[in-house]
């Protein structure tokens, strides 16, 4: 199934692990210039997201709703959209985690959270198809628009938790009524790992298949690469982009569901965690390939994970993950400048 | 924000009034700043970052030395550099302006919050308004009419920039370099040093309104200062059609919504707080589904912009 002819993946990995590597030696930089000896930072690191048994749990947890909001970027960018919802997304498909949860009268466990799970993706889904939707019909600028609903999203969440479905019983933190504990996804037998990562995986492989194997996933590169040949070809590009939005606002939505019924049970600001924005820098990272996303999506969970040993062991503000993710970014773009002159060209057939 | 709860109803409209040229500063300037890196053919749409990371320095640099002033200086001074790291970036061959924006958008908060940390409890020398009420005796009108200097700032770079635009050398090689990078080339100016200039200017008045944000209005340093304010002037700049003039009104009318919550909370109208405080973003979407189209290029929009194509 692995797709061997190396100009087309080697090198756009290639290019992406270097950048990762610089970009880790001018965090290195960046930390010795306060005082942190870099060796230690980078044996922190490596300690933190996969240096132990629970660190590597750590990360696969958090790998996984990085990776599937990682898709709701690659699948747009196939059709040649920038979209930056994946944060949004990620609410929304929680709260629809929860709102079905609540509601639904039936007492098999997975049937339950398969429901679930699926509302999940239909209300990422939706969100997502709307920004495509404006795109095509109104021409409204698919980035700004999903970053604005975004916002919206944190806005309707915090809403709705405030009191309309908030669980009054808890009074710590604002959050919504729990979904019956017995739609909770279980661990992974012998690990204290959700199944979540599995699913993301199964997601990226089913989605490589859609993409290369499939006349959808053809005409997809067709609108992304040349609208007007799409056009001359008599493609439908709106349902085409429309569709694409839903797929990558489902594969978000559903990373959202998945914090819910695998980890908190119920809708919070914890599922407004930079998520989906780290899932932007994972889908860049990948170059838009849906198989190089679980890779880089296992690495940008290991860096999330070791965030926390960061803070304690050295004393830092939490945000140096952030300032990491950041230039890991502006690394990665920088990095496209290399493209096609790293591996000598391919024999013309 | 007592004004309006002595006022009534009225006091509700004069507080929506007051509280637009309030919250208008940062909008203008940032709208500004965009409006003349996108008028080179560039789009930055990391002036969010820029924004956030401009209000830190702010006012660190003014609990530092006690001069709010230099926190101004060393706002714009932050959101130079991002615009020069823009710059340089996508400078590069092959390189997406709208997707280094982003990475710019991530970073300038994440190093905000890095370094503003031990900043969050000190309290930093403000800019002293400049007050528009001496005709009142109510202290409710006084204090609503003070405003923020980088306001009348705002204004007159405004009006600046518009008539520089149209009659300024600097103005028609920024033009060109936004329509015709061949037309620009044609008269021997190269098209990215043109861009180069333009992004960290850009990014150098978008730095001055994070300033307006930590040192007048609300005039605090936290990590929920600016949830997207830079973001919207960026859509603002759509909606004015890459006019600096337009910009001022539309920051005024931006500001105008997003004054509604806080007034109806100082007549004791709670009830969908989150909601009412979500209205900016939705007012944004909704002009920008107006004022965008599917169809025709928008007037005024530079040809050579990644975002109007």
């Amino acid at each position: 199934m692995l797709d061997l002819r190396s100009q087309e993946w080697l090198e756009p990995f290639l290019l992406s692990v270097g950048a990762l590597i610089v970009a880790l030696l001018l965090f290195g930089a960046f930390m010795m210039l306060q005082g942190i000896p870099p060796l230690e930072l980078y044996s922190a690191l490596y300690i933190g997201s996969f240096g132990t048994r629970i660190s590597i749990e750590n990360s696969l947890t958090l790998a996984a709703p990085i990776l599937l909001a990682a898709l709701c970027t690659l699948i747009a960018a196939r059709v040649g959209l920038l979209v930056m919802g994946g944060e949004g997304a990620i609410v929304l498909g929680g709260l629809g985690a929860v709102l079905v949860g609540v509601a639904l009268p039936l007492s098999s466990p997975l049937l339950g959270s398969l429901l679930c799970l699926l509302a999940g993706a239909l209300f990422g889904g939706l969100w997502i198809a709307m920004a495509g939707g404006l795109k095509r019909v109104r021409g409204v600028n698919e980035t700004i628009s999903t970053l604005l609903l975004n916002y919206i999203a944190i806005a309707i969440l915090n809403h709705l938790i405030s009191g309309p479905i908030r669980d009054f019983s808890q009074t710590l933190k604002a959050q919504s009524w729990s979904i019956p504990s017995y739609f909770m996804m279980p661990n992974i037998p012998g690990w204290s790992v959700h199944w979540g990562i599995l699913i993301g995986i199964l997601v990226c492989v089913l989605l490589h298949v859609l993409l290369r194997h499939t006349t959808f996933g053809f005409s997809m590169d067709v609108v992304g690469g040349n609208n007007r040949a799409a056009q001359m070809a008599g493609l439908p590009i709106t349902s085409i982009v429309v569709i694409s939005c839903f797929l990558g606002g489902a594969a978000a939505g559903l990373a959202g569901a998945i914090e819910v019924v695998a980890v908190h049970g119920a809708a919070s600001e914890s599922l407004v965690v930079g998520f989906g924005y780290t899932g932007i820098l994972v889908a860049f990272l990948a170059r838009q390939k849906p198989l190089a996303v679980i890779f880089f999506a296992l690495l940008m969970g290991g860096i999330a994970a070791s965030g926390g040993l960061l803070q304690r062991r050295f004393d830092v503000p939490y945000a140096a993950t952030a300032v990491l993710q950041g230039m890991i970014f502006l690394c990665v773009l920088a990095s496209s400048a290399l493209s096609g002159r790293i591996l000598p060209e391919r024999k013309s057939k | 924000m007592t004004e309006a709860g002595e006022l009534g109803w009225w006091g509700v409209l004069f507080a929506i009034f007051a509280g637009a040229i309030r919250v208008s500063t940062p909008y203008l300037l940032v709208s500004l700043g965009e409006t003349i890196t996108e008028k080179s053919g560039r789009t930055n749409l990391g002036l969010e970052g820029t924004l956030v990371l401009g209000a830190m320095c702010a006012f660190a640099t003014s609990v530092i030395t006690g001069s709010p002033w230099l926190g101004v200086l060393a706002a714009g001074v932050a959101g130079a550099s991002l615009g020069l790291l823009h710059a340089l970036i996508c400078n590069l061959p092959r390189v997406n302006d709208i997707a280094v924006g982003i990475a710019l958008f991530l970073l300038g908060v994440g190093l905000a919050f890095y370094f503003g940390k031990p900043f969050i409890e000190p309290r930093a020398t403000m800019l002293t308004g400049i007050s528009l009420g001496f005709w009142s005796d109510h202290p409710a009108i006084r204090s609503g009419l003070e405003v923020n200097p980088l306001f009348f700032l705002g204004l007159l770079l405004a009006i600046f920039l518009q008539w520089s635009l149209i009659n300024t050398k600097w103005g028609l090689y920024l033009r060109m370099a936004g329509e015709s990078e061949d037309a620009a080339r044609a008269v021997g100016r190269s098209v990215q040093s043109v861009r180069t200039y333009a992004t960290v200017f850009g990014g150098f008045i978008s730095g001055l309104g994070g300033a307006s944000l930590s040192l007048f209005y609300p005039g605090n340093w936290n990590e929920g200062l600016s949830s997207g304010q830079g973001l919207m002037a960026i859509a603002l700049v759509i909606f004015a059609r890459w006019n600096p003039v337009r910009c001022f009104y539309a920051s005024l009318l931006f500001g105008g919504a997003s004054a509604i919550g806080p007034a109806l909370q100082s007549v004791g109208i709670n009830q969908g707080y989150y909601l009412i405080n979500a209205a900016p973003y939705v007012f944004t979407l909704g002009l920008l589904i107006y004022s965008s189209s599917a169809s025709y290029r928008l007037a005024g929009a530079p040809s050579e912009l990644s975002l109007s194509r």
